[in-house]
């Protein structure tokens, strides 16, 4: 299989979805999406001491046509949950969303009626983050795990076989309700 | 605005000193940003320069050993009871003689903390009777999935140290968990050794271990010699 991209110097292998990739954890704009108290950590990262400019992010549109990603802070509850699915659905592909804190993620300590057990169950979460709330720091970390991972999302035709990829693995995977382990 | 005005013509002052603070009025309304330019930049350098939590933040669990190697978790649950969120899942199992994980009768089979639930609060910690769980500073927690985020037993147990002897082995002979509780064994000792080197003679912390129990001389199987 050797062939000419094994002797090609490094700079050579840069493909397209590199490039792609580059840009678009370059310049990722927020929708302003604070729920609850992680909104002020959130509002924190954004100030000068945290400063999320320096990863290209500062400007939080209250416009979601403007937005990349969609940082839920704070508890959802039921009668926010299709407000926060209308203004994902009209964000522009492609788009990301951040789970902020434990209520975000599962609910957190809110188990009842009136809060949704994770964000999650409306939008599809890239990256979840504990915390309650999480200081500014973690949220920077997690921000910096969605670019690595945005960073190495493929494109075209390697979109769709990863695509294919997962969806296989999902099919042979045990369901979880089937995954005993060392639970009884 | 009108009233200023008038105000200004009125009692302001004349001449070359009306001139200049219309000249510098709008230069004025900028003080605060020209002062803070020649201030040191407050913006932390989160990824590349890591500034150290306060001493106390409640950061990710550990479950700790004792000295010897045997695990502190008794399995009791009484963190998954403190606990608010219900983040945190317990089940025990009893200690047998050929599987002594922790001195005493119980031992933590199952654990399971749920760091999507988890708020952080710290009430785990102050219910836990022997201080087998408490909370470091390690705070980069964020991941992909909801499955990875449910940390279990091998991922919050404390990495052995130099010198501990990784369980299950036996308790040290003639103590009670009393005794393990009050400090009184500080290393494994010889006898703990040999019994791992016949069950699991390929065990990875017997060497460090087998020399920790030569050199302690403060346990209580050496104070019991010296008594």
């Amino acid at each position: 299989m050797a062939g000419i991209e094994e002797k090609a110097p490094g700079f050579a292998l840069g493909t397209i979805s590199d490039l792609v990739g580059l840009a678009r954890k370059a310049s990722m704009w927020p929708v302003t999406m604070g729920l609850a108290c992680c909104a002020i950590e959130m509002m924190a990262t954004g100030g000068a001491r945290f400063d999320i400019s320096r990863f290209g992010m500062e400007v939080f549109r209250a416009s979601p046509r403007h937005a990349d990603v969609m940082i839920v802070s704070g508890r959802l509850s039921q009668k926010m949950a299709p407000v926060v699915r209308q203004v994902y659905d009209q964000m522009a592909g492609p788009k990301w969303v951040i789970s902020m804190g434990a209520c975000a993620s599962s609910g957190g300590m809110f188990n009842n009626y009136a809060i949704v057990q994770g964000c999650d169950h409306i939008v599809p979460v890239d990256i979840y983050l504990p915390g309650c709330p999480p200081r500014p720091e973690m949220l920077l970390h997690a921000i910096l795990e969605l670019h690595e991972q945005v960073k190495n999302t493929p494109l075209g035709l390697d979109r769709v076989k990863a695509a294919r990829a997962v969806e296989a693995a999902a099919l042979a995977a045990v369901p979880v309700q089937a995954q005993k382990g060392l639970l009884a | 605005m009108a009233e200023e005005k008038k105000s200004s013509t009125s009692s302001g002052p004349s001449g070359i000193g009306r001139a200049l603070s219309e000249l510098l009025a709008p230069v004025a309304g900028f003080g605060v940003t020209f002062s803070n330019m020649f201030r040191p930049a407050v913006t932390e350098q989160y990824p590349f320069v890591k500034h150290p939590t306060a001493p106390r933040y409640h950061g990710r669990h550990q479950l700790n050993r004792y000295p010897d190697g045997l695990e502190k978790c008794i399995g009791c649950e009484l963190c998954a009871w403190a606990c608010p969120a219900d983040a945190i899942f317990v089940e025990g199992g009893d200690n047998t003689p050929d599987g002594q994980y922790s001195p005493g009768e119980r031992y933590g089979r199952v654990y399971q903390i749920n760091y999507l639930r988890c708020i952080f609060c710290g009430l785990c910690i102050e219910a836990c009777p022997t201080r087998a769980l408490t909370m470091g500073n390690d705070f980069e927690l964020a991941g992909p999935t909801r499955e990875g985020l449910i940390f279990t037993k091998e991922d919050l147990l404390a990495p052995l140290k130099e010198g501990m002897l990784a369980a299950p082995h036996p308790m040290v002979e003639g103590t009670t968990d009393g005794d393990y509780y009050r400090g009184d064994v500080t290393a494994p000792t010889s006898a703990q050794v040999d019994w791992v080197a016949e069950q699991r003679p390929e065990d990875p912390t017997l060497e460090a271990a087998g020399r920790a129990a030569a050199s302690d001389t403060s346990g209580p199987s050496a104070r019991k010699g010296a008594k």
